[in-house]
């Protein structure tokens, strides 16, 4: 960015006080332009400095924060329309020209306050679908099971979720009249279903999957693979998870 | 499952619960240690559990498995990490820590740990700094975040299971993990007797002041890197329930002592750590010859560049232990004005490794660089630059020696505080890593300070003859509605100071003059300016008076709690007069020509712990008090505790890294070479 550019830069944040979406309403925000600049170094000159463009004062922008290196999935929402995580968010590719910089809540959580939503119900799936490796105890029982770098490798990449909620809010059918658990943990239940020692369990993750709300609602749209920070392959999950139920909803009375 | 090991309930009926207080690994090992006694957890937390820092933590954790054949072994790991940490550490857990790190490794693995894997199968291991060996397992470059994730996964599961009653019936509503997340712990509940019984915590989303009782209650909540402004830590890390504790009588140990980074990249809302694996892996540390070279670096040939830490280090290279990287870097900044074109940057090159395997076993990283640098490191060398990354220092805690010299498990003084019932584990204790942690031992100490004091408390509430869940309701009502009402006072401040702003002013104070170089003058400053800020703290203002996930009103309590550490942290630098590990003063270093008084270490004088009291306030500012020894007592014991640290198993010895060759055992018997020689070339030195 040229230096005649390094003008303050404009953020248009929509906020809501009482976690009521409807009464929601647009502030603008005017921040010096710094090297380096992301929508967290924005967001904190704002509390710094909580005065609107009229310099009207205002209680500063509220939003959950923590590793400011995407590896924690805090800082989900939208910047310019866009799911993402705020700390990559880097002004300069942005706002290359001093555009303004639109950032609002996630919309298929419910709303705390500003830029806070509530993604409890994520971690609920989790729990409901049993993603987790049934271990005997904590005492010392040798190494675990060998396993090829391929398999690795393939775990890792799925291993990388950080519960963030970007394929969540990009899913179509994810939505008020769905009951659809999103691309998410389904992608957590293939995971666990690929470990040597997770797989004893599989069937009942798949279980776990397979009722209202499950891998069949569905729709096929893609956006969850597109918006992931991580590039974790959600669609070939989905069509594993998809397959692995179908068998088993066909012939897993044959195996009880 | 039976009934229950433990009596989890009172006579009438209400479940007994440990509270623990942060969900990062050393918080969730403790759990599960807890849940595998049978002690159900009420369990707290800033953010969901799964957010908690340790997921920063990206090389990799140190077990002595010795895959390698190159003769590593427990004891090895052992020394080279007390010597590392500069003689600082308590022996006794650190020999503990080393010898259960193999299967600490293999625990994890059996979780679902997705470790990178040999060809055969196996887990591989890579190097790290302040060893030759190779021996830290890791999960592509985002081992912490891997790590944390099966904890996590594992507590998510004590959350679906019943509490028991002692003839093993489930008790209905009751789980044995409840957690509290985006709580924030306001303050300890203490009775009379100064026993710990419950604490008082925050919703921040409805911003509910309530009570909890809780038969022991244990800290586990990280480091305090945001005293410093911008550092690699998340922006959790305050520091602040170590400032409640310590406010409230718990002592604080080496607070001076701050790990440095080498290899940051730095950024306008944090500095971003690009790990030590980055060395581990072959990473060479560089600056043109000429400073001012205006080639692009690739275009830069061998000849032009100076490896400066490989010229002074021949046998570490590029893997000296983090302190010395970091000086040295320091060093060539601003003590030559060498860095790259004069700027406080070196480089960081990794350009000649291939690409495919970066991505296997590094991809976690450069993928961070790439994001917030835009630049190809794959490709280009990456710049980089110091940054406050790690605590050894925080709460004193205790440990009981077994025959042998290790630590004795299932003992409660294991990570006990001072304060009967407090316990503290994780980045927040004091003990494992004296005056500087070797890398890829922090994961390993949260894990095993987390599996040894699930234990100790487990023994403490067995023994104890009281149950804080049979207080009078007005007991807590009474603490609850305190803190109630000094939210309220804060909520009605109106004075003039941004509290963000007064962190901002802190955070830049700290960053530049209690960090890397140590003078006294200067810190006689830092401890005046806190002071100040102290003073300005007084004429706050509430930038937010919403009853709905307040951010101002918290951040402002957080604000006090590090301006009382960052006070802790200076004057305990200013106390210290030598140089040991992290804390580095120039004019006292032996090696420094135009030093005032050469002392380097001084283990006559300073070969022991600094223990911080709370010496109340006068006026505004906050006193600490340093003290020698103090009394404290568990269950019928009472203790006496000095200063002094256990050296009993490793004999004190000069720290060097410049030596050519090896020499002595715990560093480098040289990698297998015998089995190199047989296959290959008889290249055995």
């Amino acid at each position: 960015m040229a230096e005649e550019n390094k003008r303050p830069i404009t953020f248009r944040i929509k906020r809501s006080l009482d976690g009521n979406r409807d009464s929601s309403t647009w502030e603008e925000f005017e921040v010096p332009w710094e090297p380096q600049m992301n929508v967290i170094s924005a967001l904190m000159a704002i509390q710094r400095k909580p005065k609107t463009k009229e310099g009207r004062e205002t209680p500063p922008v509220v939003w959950e924060q923590a590793c400011l290196e995407e590896v924690c999935g805090s800082c989900t929402m939208l910047i310019n329309g866009k799911v993402r995580q705020a700390c990559t968010a880097l002004i300069d590719s942005l706002s290359p020209n001093g555009e303004p910089v639109t950032i609002e809540p996630m919309t298929k959580f419910p709303l705390v306050r500003d830029l806070i939503v509530d993604r409890t119900r994520m971690f609920e799936n989790l729990k409901r679908a049993k993603a987790w490796i049934f271990i005997d105890g904590t005492h010392s029982l040798g190494p675990g099971p060998r396993v090829a770098p391929e398999v690795q490798e393939e775990a890792y990449s799925l291993s990388r979720c950080m519960t963030c909620g970007c394929c969540v809010e990009a899913c179509p059918n994810v939505n008020d009249a769905s009951p659809f658990m999103g691309p998410a943990v389904l992608s957590q239940v293939r995971l666990f279903n690929l470990h040597p020692s997770g797989k004893m369990n599989a069937g009942e993750r798949l279980d776990a999957v397979m009722g209202e709300g499950g891998v069949a609602d569905c729709g096929k749209a893609q956006n969850c693979v597109q918006v992931c920070p991580k590039e974790i392959p959600l669609t070939e999950s989905i069509a594993v998870i998809g397959r692995d139920t179908m068998k088993r909803a066909l012939f897993g009375w044959l195996l009880k | 499952m039976a009934g229950s090991k433990v009596k989890t309930t009172t006579d009438s009926g209400r479940v007994r619960r440990v509270a623990v207080v942060g969900g990062g690994l050393a918080g969730l090992m403790t759990v599960i240690k807890l849940c595998e006694a049978g002690i159900p957890v009420d369990l707290f937390s800033l953010v969901p559990v799964k957010r908690s820092h340790s997921v920063c933590a990206q090389g990799g954790i140190n077990a002595s498995v010795n895959t390698k054949g190159e003769g590593d072994s427990p004891r090895i790991h052992f020394e080279e990490t007390v010597l590392g940490g500069d003689f600082l550490a308590q022996q006794p857990p650190c020999l503990g820590m080393a010898e259960a790190a193999p299967n600490i490794v293999f625990l994890l693995d059996r979780m679902g740990v997705p470790f990178n894997r040999t060809p055969e199968g196996l887990l591989d291991f890579r190097r790290f700094g302040g060893t030759l060996y190779h021996r830290t397992a890791f999960a592509g470059a985002t081992t912490g975040q891997q790590l944390l994730y099966a904890l996590d996964e594992q507590v998510r599961r004590f959350e679906t299971e019943d509490v028991m009653d002692g003839q093993g019936v489930a008790i209905p509503g009751e789980k044995m993990v409840h957690k509290l997340e985006f709580w924030d712990f306001v303050q300890l509940i203490m009775d009379d007797a100064g026993v710990t019984r419950g604490l008082v915590a925050q919703d921040l989303k409805t911003m509910e002041i309530r009570a909890f009782p809780a038969e022991a209650v244990c800290l586990a909540t990280g480091g305090p890197g945001i005293i410093f402004g911008r550092s690699t830590q998340s922006t959790i890390c305050t520091g602040i329930a170590n400032a409640i504790a310590y406010k409230q009588g718990a002592i604080y140990g080496n607070g001076e002592f701050i790990q440095i980074h080498p290899t940051a990249i730095p950024g306008a809302d944090k500095l971003r750590l690009i790990s030590e694996s980055a060395r581990g892996e072959g990473g060479r540390v560089w600056v043109p010859k000429n400073p001012m070279d205006k080639r692009d670096p690739k275009e830069i040939p061998e000849k032009d560049r100076r490896y400066f830490l490989e010229d002074k280090y021949p046998l570490y290279k590029n893997l000296v232990p983090r302190d010395v990287a970091s000086r040295e870097i320091f060093a060539i900044c601003y003590g030559e004005n060498a860095g790259i074109m004069g700027r406080n940057e070196v480089y960081l090159d990794l350009t000649h490794k291939p690409e495919a395997e970066l991505r296997k076993k590094l991809a976690g990283i450069l993928e961070i660089y790439e994001k917030f640098v835009g630049v190809d490191p794959y490709h280009n060398p990456m710049k980089v630059f110091p940054a406050v990354h790690y605590s050894m220092g925080g709460m004193w805690v205790d440990f009981e020696r077994d025959a042998r010299g290790s630590l004795k498990v299932g003992s409660p003084r294991n990570h006990a505080t001072n304060l009967t019932g407090l316990y503290n584990v994780g980045e927040s204790d004091y003990q494992y890593h004296g005056a500087n942690r070797l890398g890829a031992n922090s994961l390993l100490s949260t894990i095993y300070g987390g599996m040894v004091t699930g234990p100790a408390i487990a023994t403490y509430y067995d023994n104890l003859d009281k149950s804080a869940y049979d207080l009078p309701d007005t007991f807590f009502d009474k603490a609850a509605k305190s803190e109630q009402k000094k939210y309220d006072r804060l909520a009605a401040s109106d004075g003039t100071e941004n509290p963000y702003q007064l962190h901002k002013e802190l955070g830049e104070l700290m960053l530049r003059d209690c960090t890397i170089e140590r003078h006294n003058g200067v810190l006689d400053k830092v401890i005046e300016k806190i002071g100040e800020f102290e003073d300005r703290y007084t004429n706050i203002k509430a930038v937010d008076t919403g009853g709905k996930a307040n951010q101002a009103l918290p951040f402002a309590r957080h604000l006090e709690g590090m301006l009382i550490l960052a006070r802790v942290i200076a004057q305990g630098a200013r106390n210290r007069d030598e140089c040991r590990g992290a804390h580095y003063k120039p004019d006292l270093d032996d090696k420094n020509p135009k030093a005032v008084n050469p002392v380097g270490r001084d283990d006559k004088n300073w070969l022991r712990s600094t223990l911080a009291k709370w010496g109340g306030r006068d006026g505004a500012q906050s006193k600490v008090e340093f003290i020698r020894e103090f009394d404290y007592s568990i269950g019928s014991q009472s203790i006496h505790v000095t200063d002094e640290v256990d050296v009993s198993l490793k004999d004190l010895q000069k720290r060097d890294y410049t030596k050519k060759k090896a020499a002595f055992a715990a560093d480098a018997p040289a990698p297998n070479k015998a089995d190199e020689s047989a296959s290959s070339a008889p290249l055995n030195k």
